[in-house]
């Protein structure tokens, strides 16, 4: 048994990041996708649609995150739904993705001047066009700085499907830090790779935040 | 083969669960006074005229809030015994959770500090009123009203953040749900149980935050 931290474990860890990366970037695709329903039908006319998206919403961000990995992931298969658990992982952060996702752009859907949708309507374009011509790409726009951040929360949280076994990067920071008894070591790198992968997109995020602020 | 639920063995456990309950906000009330503690002195030393100082704080800040939870109670639970603080894991979640906490607080809670300007505070002098008046009335209420709805969320946020402290199997709810699960393997039951305590939980607290601020900060602004 090796007892130091040697380039095969580094690699290991890269192989972690990897499925870091690649579980963020689904979730982040589809949470993003649904999160698009879910803004749309939280300021839709409909009274107990917006009722009900406002409970979605509530759910996902009144418990924790580990909670909702736990409930899909035995639930799934309480179901008879027969899933590998990286399917159930990835199933769980777009869902919880949708919702925080869902909830920042309704935010800026609201922040627009009411006039444009009174614009749109007095000029004959049906809802989907309202949406995709008009209200969603300004919205968008403003959520950009807020959007870039919640990215980081989302790779963060990413690391919360180590504790269902899921081997992304701090599950593989734990297996090699078992291996080589250096927790202190492999946890340091674990963090900095994260930082590394974070960093640039909080930066980024408060850059526009600055612009967005200083157009205004 | 079919499964049929059985939450008979929630019931069973319901006093353990409660008192996980209890557990877990007991442990983001001491992780979020060990914030707010760091978060003021966070504030000062961040405004502080020496340079290192002021780095070392933002270098804290980006850090803590650039690299996930999980790893950062991990590092903590290893790291903290070789500097010779051998404490228990509940202790040991506190301070991760303190420190987690407390450099969200220190942006927060400048945020708030930077919202009085110093026009105020002359004109507070100005009207005859004492600078104890001038302190508590123009500085630090509005300060505190401007900072109570991130602080207030902050709070709610380490409460559920908390649920990853079973990972060094600190006293909390969730570590109290795992450890019902495998004695009964009945995990959806359970953790679906635990998930609508949590929700409890946390509009509880929404509830009486929002009661708190309705008392203490209904005034017009302008």
């Amino acid at each position: 048994m090796n007892t130091v931290f040697s380039l095969k474990d580094f690699v290991f860890l890269l192989a972690g990041l990897k499925w870091t990366i690649l579980l963020s970037a689904i979730a982040f695709t589809g949470g993003g996708i649904v999160g698009l329903i879910v803004a749309v039908a939280r300021t839709a006319q409909s009274a107990w649609l917006r009722r009900v998206m406002i409970f979605y919403i509530g759910v996902f961000q009144g418990t924790p995150l580990l909670m909702q990995l736990f409930v899909v992931y035995y639930g799934l298969g309480l179901i008879g739904i027969q899933v590998p658990a990286w399917a159930a992982v990835t199933l769980a952060f777009t869902l919880n993705a949708s919702a925080f996702l869902g909830d920042i752009w309704r935010g800026a859907i609201q922040a627009l001047p009411r006039g444009q949708t009174e614009a749109a309507t007095a000029l004959g374009l049906p809802m989907v066009s309202r949406l995709r011509d008009v209200i969603l790409p300004q919205a968008l726009r403003i959520a950009q700085p807020a959007t870039v951040g919640y990215a980081v929360q989302l790779i963060k949280g990413t690391s919360l499907a180590a504790i269902v076994g899921f081997i992304e990067l701090a599950r593989a920071g734990q297996i090699v830090s078992n291996q080589i008894f250096a927790p202190i070591l492999v946890f340091g790198v674990v963090g900095a790779i994260y930082f590394v992968l974070c960093w640039p997109l909080s930066f980024y995020s408060a850059r526009l935040e600055a612009k967005f602020a200083a157009s205004r | 083969m079919g499964y049929t639920l059985d939450f008979s063995v929630v019931w069973d456990h319901m006093p353990a669960l409660l008192w996980g309950c209890l557990g877990t906000l007991g442990l983001a009330l001491a992780g979020m006074s060990l914030a707010l503690v760091i978060g003021i002195f966070g504030v000062f030393a961040r405004g502080s005229h020496i340079a290192w100082l002021r780095r070392l704080v933002i270098a804290f800040i980006e850090i803590t809030r650039n690299t996930p939870f999980l790893v950062q109670i991990f590092f903590l639970y290893f790291a903290l015994p070789s500097l010779g603080l051998k404490l228990n894991p509940t202790v040991t979640a506190i301070i991760a959770l303190g420190i987690n906490g407390g450099a969200y607080s220190i942006e927060i809670i400048r945020g708030g500090v930077q919202s009085i300007h110093k026009g105020q505070v002359e004109a507070g002098l100005a009207l005859g009123l004492h600078k104890g008046e001038v302190f508590r009335l123009i500085v630090l209420k509005p300060a505190l009203r401007a900072i109570y709805p991130s602080l207030t969320g902050q709070f709610i946020m380490l409460t559920l953040t908390s649920s990853i402290c079973t990972s060094i199997a600190a006293y909390e709810l969730t570590s109290v749900a795992q450890r019902i699960d495998s004695d009964t393997f009945r995990s959806f039951e359970v953790y679906f149980t635990v998930t609508l305590m949590y929700l409890a939980i946390s509009w509880m607290l929404m509830s009486a935050f929002a009661l708190i601020s309705r008392q203490y900060f209904n005034y017009p602004t302008r």
